[in-house]
């Protein structure tokens, strides 16, 4: 078979589709949104009728995944780093109850903040759920682990975490594919007892969980995707490498031979056994991570380090935060460090903006002249495209902490006397979690004015549908918004006086307002008269 | 062999099709490639930039080692800069010099222009005014291409191959404009 051009987003979604998975869940996150997208557009996919929509958020993905591998199916739950803070309690808890169907869970974690609020490693949260890891360093690796990761899961019964980084699922290489594997029949858990997880349930499954770690731990010791180079030339250093880092080190050392002994690293929990033999053989030990020093924290908190030094993140060997490069790693292991010529000092930043003719901006500067009078600082906003509407021209913006928090913010805000308290909320945003806020709002009639900025579109990640599409008037109707103070607007220049006489009469009424400024994203709409015109 | 190539320019200038062309030529060499892309925030009307790596043999990096590029293929002279630690001593800038001005700072272009000159290996031409003089004003970033691909080791019989296929769903006339744009690059290498 021909070899295929992948993102490593893709790889692992071709990967699943091929090793029989029933179902992919997800919302989109950069830089995770890729694996559903390729599932969406896969005339595979659509053939075998794979589920393949967007979920509202991570967590009703996370659980709707659970339900599919409940039934005996192989499934995929999708999302970026912080996306599994909103999934965690499923996650967390599918830890407990196992899985029927094999159950990956794919996160991509964003190290360098590229496209993210913050750097947080997933491996924690799969080590704090005692679950296996699989780290892929390659394109081909994240296909190959798809199929691989469904046979652990179904072997020991148990959900699989996958932990992706921007640089490979937003990097291309050729994929060299597998024959197929068929999809799993339906078939209900045979332990009745699998998802219960009443506490006298719970107590058991958990101790089940403990008793299963060697077992996971044997399973990494035998991973195909870790590999232990005892024999070396020089024994001065000891190096494990996880994930990608692992090429950045193969990269630093060229054509010729790492003289050093090296542990690759990709499938968790990390073998101590093979760790303990390396340790006591090298002078001296450096831990190569992309993302958070989280082997590095585990080997000191085992007892490493206490007669050799661990070289790693925490001893600023390598930086504490962002992301890898092949420079950084040769440096840590002082190398030469090669280096072109500086960036000359004409050259200036040129940081994302809102697009030419957005409807946000529209909204914004309408905004701002409506609470010109109080000054700045209230206005609480949300994570998506209008984020950048903190920037200026517009400066319209004053937070963006998480998916939601726009409203409950504004909300606190509200109920400790800051008058006008506004949010300012993506539609998309509010169908993932705007809506339990905003019912909060109602129930303490509060005094805020929710925005939702409705541009018919998930905007940030590159315009995917979402499950609030043209809904959004009666979810507010319905959540108790009075109907007189659901407005609506068209964002557009002719439109700005009205639009500031809408925020202000808003503004005034002293309970729960909600205004949506209501425009189709320029991109989704060049896109779409692209299509129109062919 | 081995080519290091940054690609550089603002979301949205079409450095991605650059890089779809330069590694369907690749792989019809049998040759391995990589290729990081940049996609989300940053696409917004900021700086992008694409690692693309083709090789004959093994390629473990995703990433080019600062240093190392031979490249540096831009459609942006601005852009095209910004990635000088990225440049090895011998290695080529080659660039539109056609500014997007986006941002209220956009430096002096003469500045820019002398930078850009001051690296020993460079091509600055407005692949703009090239495009729309032989009426395919969509393809500067094709004309960009074609400038680089003597210093890339492809004929152009093998890039009017790739550029032939990539957009033949896309009908005659952009496939036709696209290989006007090619050539009229190739005249621009040294």
């Amino acid at each position: 078979m021909e070899k295929m051009m992948l993102l490593g987003d893709e790889a692992l979604a071709q990967g699943a589709l091929d090793a029989g998975i029933s179902g992919f869940y997800g919302y989109p996150g950069t830089p995770s949104t890729e694996i559903i997208e390729y599932v969406q557009r896969s005339k595979q996919a659509i053939e075998d009728n794979i589920h393949r929509t967007w979920s509202s958020n991570e967590k009703t993905a996370m659980e709707t995944a659970l339900g599919m591998s409940y039934t005996g199916r192989r499934t995929m739950v999708t999302m970026k780093h912080v996306g599994l803070n909103v999934a965690a309690d499923p996650f967390m808890n599918s830890a407990m109850t196992g899985s029927h169907g094999g159950l990956l869970i794919a996160v991509a974690d964003d190290p360098s903040m590229h496209s993210s609020q913050n750097e947080q490693d997933s491996r924690f949260f799969g080590h704090f759920a005692m679950i296996p890891i699989l780290e892929p360093s390659n394109q081909q690796e994240c296909y190959d682990m798809a199929f691989y990761g469904f046979e652990i899961s179904e072997k020991f019964h148990t959900p699989v975490m996958i932990r992706l980084t921007t640089r490979l699922s937003h990097s291309r290489s050729g994929v060299q594919r597998r024959s197929r594997i068929s999809q799993n029949e339906l078939s209900k858990p045979e332990d009745i007892f699998q998802f219960m997880l009443l506490p006298a349930v719970a107590r058991k499954k958990y101790k089940n969980l403990i008793k299963m770690q060697k077992d996971f731990m044997a399973d990494s010791a035998n991973s195909p995707f870790n590999s232990f180079t005892m024999d070396a030339k020089d024994y001065s250093k000891g190096i494990i490498a996880t994930g990608l880092a692992y090429n950045y080190l193969r990269e630093a050392f060229g054509k010729d031979p790492i003289p050093y002994p090296v542990l690759k690293i990709c499938q968790y929990p990390a073998p101590m056994d093979e760790i303990r033999q390396l340790y006591d053989k090298c002078d001296e030990l450096y831990i190569l991570e992309e993302g958070m020093p989280v082997l590095e924290e585990k080997l000191i908190g085992a007892g490493f380090a206490g007669t050799k030094p661990i070289h790693g993140r925490l001893d600023g060997s390598l930086e504490r935060d962002g992301e890898l490069n092949p420079n950084k790693v040769a440096a840590a292991l002082g190398m030469p460090v090669k280096y072109g010529k500086d960036i000359p000092e004409i050259v200036t930043g040129r940081p994302p903006a809102l697009c030419v003719g957005c409807p946000h901006a529209d909204s914004f500067i309408a905004l701002n002249k409506a609470v010109e009078e109080y000054g700045r600082g209230h206005v609480f906003s949300d994570i998506g495209c209008y984020t950048l509407g903190f920037m200026p021209p517009y400066n319209a913006i004053n937070s963006c902490v998480d998916m939601g928090a726009s409203i409950t913010m504004a909300k606190g805000a509200a109920d400790s006397g800051l008058f006008p308290a506004i949010a300012v909320i993506g539609d998309s945003t509010f169908a993932h979690s705007g809506m339990t806020g905003l019912l909060d709002c109602i129930y303490d009639k509060s005094n805020v004015v929710i925005v939702i900025l409705d541009n018919s579109t998930t905007g940030m990640t590159g315009g995917q549908d979402y499950t609030a599409f043209g809904k959004l008037e009666e979810i507010c109707l319905g959540l108790g918004v009075e109907k007189e103070h659901i407005r609506s607007f068209f964002p557009f220049v002719k439109n700005h006086e009205e639009m500031t006489q809408v925020y202000k009469e808003e503004i005034a009424y002293e309970g729960v307002s909600v205004i949506i400024p209501r425009r189709e994203c320029v991109q989704t709409m060049k896109r779409r008269n692209k299509k129109g015109s062919k | 062999m081995k080519k290091d190539i940054i690609l550089a320019g603002v979301g949205g200038q079409g450095i991605l099709t650059i890089a779809t062309i330069l590694g369907h030529a690749a792989l019809k060499r049998g040759w391995q490639l990589k290729q990081a892309e940049v996609h989300g925030m940053s696409q917004r009307g900021g700086d992008v930039q694409s690692h693309l790596r083709l090789s004959d043999e093994e390629i473990h990096s995703d990433l080019i080692t600062m240093g190392d590029a031979d490249m540096i293929l831009s459609v942006e002279p601005m852009e095209s800069l910004r990635y000088l630690p990225y440049l090895h001593e011998e290695g080529w800038i080659i660039t539109n010099s056609n500014p997007f001005k986006n941002i209220p700072n956009y430096p002096n272009e003469e500045d820019l222009y002398k930078a850009i000159k001051g690296i020993k290996n460079h091509l600055l031409f407005d692949a703009d005014a090239i495009a729309k003089e032989i009426k395919a004003n969509r393809s500067m970033n094709i004309v960009v291409l074609g400038a680089a691909i003597k210093q890339l080791g492809f004929s152009e019989e093998e890039i009017s191959e790739s550029i032939k296929a990539i957009f033949a769903s896309k009908g005659e006339t952009i496939v036709e404009a696209n290989l006007r744009a090619l050539v009229a690059g190739i005249k621009l290498s040294k």
